[in-house]
C-alpha cells in the first residue's frame, strides 16, 4: 500500500516536471535533475527490494538510512546549485544596470547637445568628453 | 579659468540618498579646478540626490536600483573608460573629502597606478578606536607588505586610479561589502598595479553620522578579515588585459 502511494507520488512529480517543460516554465538544465530523481523514485517504488540490495552492497545496515542520506545530499546539491545560479543572474543584472545607466547618461547628453545645436542654428558635436577621443562606442568586452 | 593643457580628470562620487550634501560637494569640486568633470553615480536613491547633483553641474548616472558602493564605482569606471578619461578619482559625496586635496592625491599617480588619500598619516584629526582600529591596522599591515610600500589607511574611499588601474578594476571590482576597498586593492596589487598613499585631512561629514557601535565594529573586523582572506586567494588579472587596454586607448 505504501509502495503504491510512493509510486503515485513519483509519477506525479515526473508528470509535473514534464508538463512544466512542455509549457516552457522550466529550463531544461534544471529539469534534468528532477526527472532523474522522479524516475529513480519510480523505480524504487516499483521494486522496493532494490533498496535493500543496494544498502547491503554499500554496507548500510538500515536501508531507509541510505535513502535519507541520498536525499539530503541531493537537496544540498540543489540548494548550492540554485545559490550559484542566482549569483550569476545577480551579476548579469548588475552589469545591465550599469550599462543602462551609462547609456541613459549618454542619451541625455546627446539630447542636450541636439537641443543646444538646434537653438543656436549650428550642429554641436559632443563635447562633454575629455580629449575628444572616440572611445564612447561600447567596444570593450573585458567586463563580463 | 586658466588655459589647460593637462588632461581632464573624472571625479566619481557614488551617492545614495545624499541629497543634503551632494549639491554643495559637487559645486565645491567643480570650483576647485576647471579640469575636473564630476560624475555622480546615483545608486538607486529615493530622495532628490540626482536632481541636486545635476543642478550643481554634475553628470549623473542613474542606477535603476541600489548596487552598493562597489557597483556604483564599477559603473563609474566603465563610464570613464567609454569616454576615455586617463585619470579618475573617487570622492565621497557627503563632503568629508576636501576637494582641495584632490590634486594632491592625483599627484600620487605620477609614480603609481593607484593613489590613496590616507586619513591617519600625520594629518587631520580622524580617529577610530576599538575593534575597528585593530581591523584597520591589521589590514594596513598585510596590504602594506603585499604592496611593498607603507600604507596606513587601506579602507579610505578617497582613491585615484590611472589607466592601468581602471583596466584592472573593470576586470575585477567586487560589489560586496568592503569589496570596493580591500578586495579590489589586494587584487589590483597582485595583478601588478603599484600603490602609493598621500596624507590628507578629513572633514566632518556634512550630512549623516558615522557609527561608533562596538558590535558593529566587531562585525566590521570579522568581515574585513574575511574579505582579505578571499582577496588573497583570488586569481589576479592577466597582465595582457591591463596592457591591452592601455594600448587600446
Amino acid at each position: 500500500m505504501g509502495n503504491i502511494a510512493a509510486f503515485l507520488l513519483a509519477l506525479a512529480i515526473v508528470a509535473l516536471v514534464v508538463e512544466m517543460l512542455r509549457r516552457k516554465k522550466l529550463r531544461e538544465k534544471y529539469a534534468a535533475l528532477w526527472l532523474i530523481v522522479g524516475v529513480a523514485t519510480l523505480v524504487l517504488a516499483a521494486f522496493p527490494r532494490l533498496l535493500n540490495i543496494v544498502a547491503e552492497y554499500v554496507g548500510v545496515q538500515v536501508p531507509s538510512n541510505l535513502l535519507f542520506a541520498m536525499s539530503i545530499l541531493m537537496l544540498l546539491g540543489v540548494c548550492l546549485h540554485l545559490s550559484w545560479e542566482i549569483s550569476v543572474v545577480e551579476d548579469e543584472t548588475r552589469t545591465l544596470a550599469e550599462e543602462v545607466a551609462i547609456l541613459r547618461a549618454q542619451v541625455e547628453s546627446l539630447e542636450q547637445h541636439a537641443r543646444v545645436g538646434a537653438a543656436s542654428g549650428r550642429a554641436a558635436p559632443r563635447s562633454a568628453d575629455p580629449s575628444a577621443t572616440s572611445l564612447d562606442l561600447p567596444t570593450e568586452s573585458s567586463d563580463s | 579659468m586658466e588655459p589647460n593643457p593637462s588632461p581632464r580628470v573624472l571625479v566619481i562620487m557614488p551617492a545614495w540618498n545624499e541629497a543634503e550634501a551632494v549639491g554643495d560637494t559637487v559645486r565645491e569640486v567643480l570650483a576647485t579646478n576647471s579640469r575636473y568633470d564630476v560624475l555622480v553615480v546615483n545608486d538607486g536613491s529615493t530622495d532628490h540626490t540626482a536632481e541636486e547633483a545635476a543642478a550643481a553641474g554634475a553628470t549623473v548616472l542613474h542606477l535603476p536600483f541600489n548596487l552598493g558602493v562597489g557597483g556604483a564605482m564599477r559603473a563609474g569606471f566603465k563610464y570613464a573608460r567609454r569616454l576615455g578619461y586617463a585619470q579618475v578619482i573617487q570622492v565621497d559625496s557627503d563632503g568629508q573629502h576636501d576637494p582641495r586635496s584632490i590634486d594632491e592625491v592625483l599627484a600620487g599617480l605620477a609614480h603609481a597606478d593607484i593613489s590613496i588619500g590616507a586619513r591617519f598619516a600625520d594629518r587631520g584629526e580622524y580617529k577610530v578606536t576599538g575593534p575597528r582600529k585593530w581591523a584597520m591596522q591589521l589590514l594596513a599591515r598585510v596590504i602594506s607588505s603585499l604592496a611593498k610600500t607603507k600604507l596606513t589607511d587601506v579602507t579610505s574611499g578617497f582613491r585615484a586610479a590611472n589607466h592601468r588601474a581602471i583596466s584592472q578594476y573593470l576586470d575585477h571590482y567586487p560589489a560586496e561589502y568592503l569589496g570596493d576597498t580591500i578586495d579590489s586593492l589586494v587584487v589590483a596589487i597582485r595583478s601588478g598595479c603599484t600603490v602609493t598613499q598621500v596624507p590628507v585631512e578629513m572633514r566632518a561629514r556634512q550630512g549623516g553620522k558615522p557609527s561608533h557601535n562596538p558590535t558593529k565594529a566587531a562585525i566590521y573586523l570579522g568581515r574585513s578579515v574575511f574579505a582579505l582572506l578571499f582577496a588573497l586567494t583570488r586569481k589576479p588579472t592577466a597582465p595582457s588585459v591591463i596592457a591591452a587596454d592601455t594600448i587600446g586607448a
